[in-house]
């Protein structure tokens, strides 16, 4: 038999219901994989039992006759930020460490519902803040990529969900949950060659996720194909009264009504995604993108988004704003780490705790966030920066007169190496110039692999949708990924 | 308008963090560098833009004023770094 570890979520959902393997032998092979991957840095918590436990109820249900769950006996990585019941969730930093919630988040409680187990808690950024996973306390993940010509640098597997995207590039998990505040789900699907999508702002529940800007955060799956991520985010979306900014809404039958026939629609190139110094690479993947669309039915147009270039800098107001107001709970008071020397009082304590348990970039971010709302700056910064938010997401209903999806490059680059970028905050910043508006806008947004760089590393293309349009930027994506014919895997060193 | 150590510190004592001298003189131009960069937001003009509230247009729902999930001291307590007889504990506050 084939190594069922190659297999992706539907291959293995079917495989388990067909009797073709057992959920057992499935979960045991990622279990082994796992385990032998420690060079990634993948995974912060193992928990083979959760997943072997899950594989033995599917097994016994199917033996009984039952009709599985949808998701009956598939393991997945679950991305730090969740919070999981009994098993130490740490959003990747130090202040965390040993915290083990008494409860499980919507969206990994939705997933566990529908049969799947867990294989572990995967490395992030620190908060979720970074895109090149080096913020993490833990360590750095390493992205299973490397570039070809023997450089065997370590490469950045991208941020935030970078243990996310290395463990599925890598095949020690057949998918994951992710995280987006500013692209932590498309940039390191990018950059690492799989598919992830970041849902319309409420589809997802955020009960359970650790905060870091409560109007951007959206969870959303990670996988290796566009219908393993609509199978996975119909079994994390819906309505959760306990987030109040969930959407009321029924979830759509993302998977069943999938298709890559784009006739009748119009897709949108934004023209001020044409930023100066854009890589060549980058340029002809884009016009190879649009040659797909049109070769799938769509008829593509030229639209403007006007407002683009000042997204950057109004996240870079909002995220830290809100930020610096979601991790005032960390205190040493409640849960996570206390500092406390003798003689020293509580405001000391607050202090001392936060500075031993926050990484660099979330004191940064932290920083800047309670100076933009600082009183006499708030509306010159924060009012400002939601004026702009207004404009740009304008800007995107604008374009919608014009078109149905819009199509751009994920990321202005492949892969960079670790330590690159890590002493420059802007220029790391700068790597989610293309992901960031549709997060300030809440819209839809994917990527899925659209080839090689010469360098042999996986590049991106993104796909912008309307709001509650995920079958649109799914259907798009899936045209894409059956005309990019993208086969490529990193060889295994690990 | 630039950002000097003494504004990093003060900055710092809201956030409740801690940082040293050398912390400081580092930080302020990073940051300095960051709200340059950001102060380009100032060309737009936004003199007629309302600021965005909602990404997606959602009402708040009320729901009955009940308690939902009572009686959980044990589970609340339980990942304080202290607590006794049933409360967090912190380092005294009043003399």
């Amino acid at each position: 038999m084939s190594d069922v570890t190659d297999l992706g979520i539907a291959q293995l959902r079917d495989g388990i219901r067909m009797g073709t393997f057992s959920a057992r032998e499935v979960a045991d092979a990622f279990v082994v994989k796992v385990s032998k991957a420690k060079a990634l840095n993948a995974f912060i918590v193992e928990t083979p039992d959760h997943a072997i436990a899950a594989a033995k109820e599917t097994d016994a249900a199917r033996a009984a006759g039952e009709t599985l769950k949808p998701l009956a006996g598939v393991p997945i990585g679950m991305k730090d930020l969740f919070a999981t019941k009994g098993v130490q969730t740490t959003a990747a930093s130090h202040i965390l460490q040993g915290f083990k919630p008494v409860y499980e988040s919507t969206v990994s409680q939705r997933l566990w519902d529908a049969g799947a187990g867990m294989l572990g808690k995967l490395n992030m950024d620190q908060f979720a803040m970074g895109s090149s996973n080096e913020t993490s306390y833990f360590g750095n993940v390493i992205s299973p990529w490397r570039r070809g010509g023997g450089d065997n640098a370590p490469l950045a597997p991208g941020g935030s969900s970078g243990g996310s995207s290395a463990a599925i590039a890598a095949r020690i998990v057949p998918g994951a949950t992710g995280t987006d505040t500013g692209g932590s789900i498309r940039q390191p699907a990018a950059f690492t060659g799989i598919s992830g999508i970041k849902p319309t702002y409420g589809r997802c529940s955020r009960w359970g996720v650790v905060a870091f800007a409560s109007s951007l955060d959206q969870a959303g799956p990670m996988a290796r194909s566009v219908q393993d991520c609509a199978i996975l985010l119909e079994n994390m979306a819906g309505f959760d009264p306990k987030d109040s900014t969930s959407l009321e809404l029924a979830v759509p039958k993302w998977e069943a009504n999938l298709s890559g026939n784009l006739r009748g629609k119009k897709i949108g190139i934004p023209k001020e995604y044409r930023v100066d110094g854009m890589p060549p690479e980058i340029e002809a993947l884009w016009q190879r993108g649009i040659d797909w669309v049109k070769d799938a039915g769509a008829e593509v147009v030229e639209v403007s988004l006007p407002h683009t270039k000042y997204a950057l800098p109004a996240y870079y107001i909002i995220a830290p704003a809100e930020a610096s107001s979601n991790l005032a709970r960390y205190d040493g008071v409640r849960y996570g780490l206390r500092e406390l020397a003798e003689g020293q009082n509580l405001q000391d304590m607050y202090a001392a705790t936060r500075a031993a348990g926050f990484g660099e970039e979330v004191k940064r971010r932290i920083l800047i966030g309670t100076y933009v709302l600082s009183a006499g700056f708030y509306d010159a910064y924060y009012t400002q920066a939601q004026k702009v938010r207004t404009l740009i997401a304008q800007d995107f209903e604008n374009a919608w007169a014009y078109c149905d999806l819009l199509l751009t490059p994920t990321a202005p680059s492949a892969a960079f190496a670790l330590g690159e970028k890590s002493a420059d905050p802007l220029a790391m910043y700068l790597n989610d110039v293309f992901t960031v508006p549709s997060s300030l806008a809440g819209l839809p947004a994917m990527s899925v692999p659209g080839g090689l760089d010469k360098g042999g590393l996986p590049l991106g293309l993104q796909i912008i949708g309307k709001p509650l349009d995920e079958q649109g930027v799914l259907d798009a994506g899936l045209a894409i990924e059956q005309r990019a014919g993208f086969t490529a895997r990193p060889e295994s060193w690990w | 308008m630039s950002v000097d150590t003494a504004t990093v510190k003060k900055v710092a004592s809201l956030a409740r963090i801690a940082i040293s001298d050398s912390d400081a003189e580092r930080l302020a131009p990073e940051l300095n560098n960051i709200l340059g960069w950001i102060e380009q937001l100032g060309e737009v003009d936004t003199s007629s833009v309302e600021p965005m509230t909602a990404v997606i247009p959602n009402t708040l729902r009320l729901r009955e004023d009940v308690v939902t999930e009572g009686q959980q001291r044990d589970a609340v307590l339980q990942n304080a770094p202290q607590g006794e007889h049933g409360f967090f504990t912190v380092p005294k506050v009043v003399e």
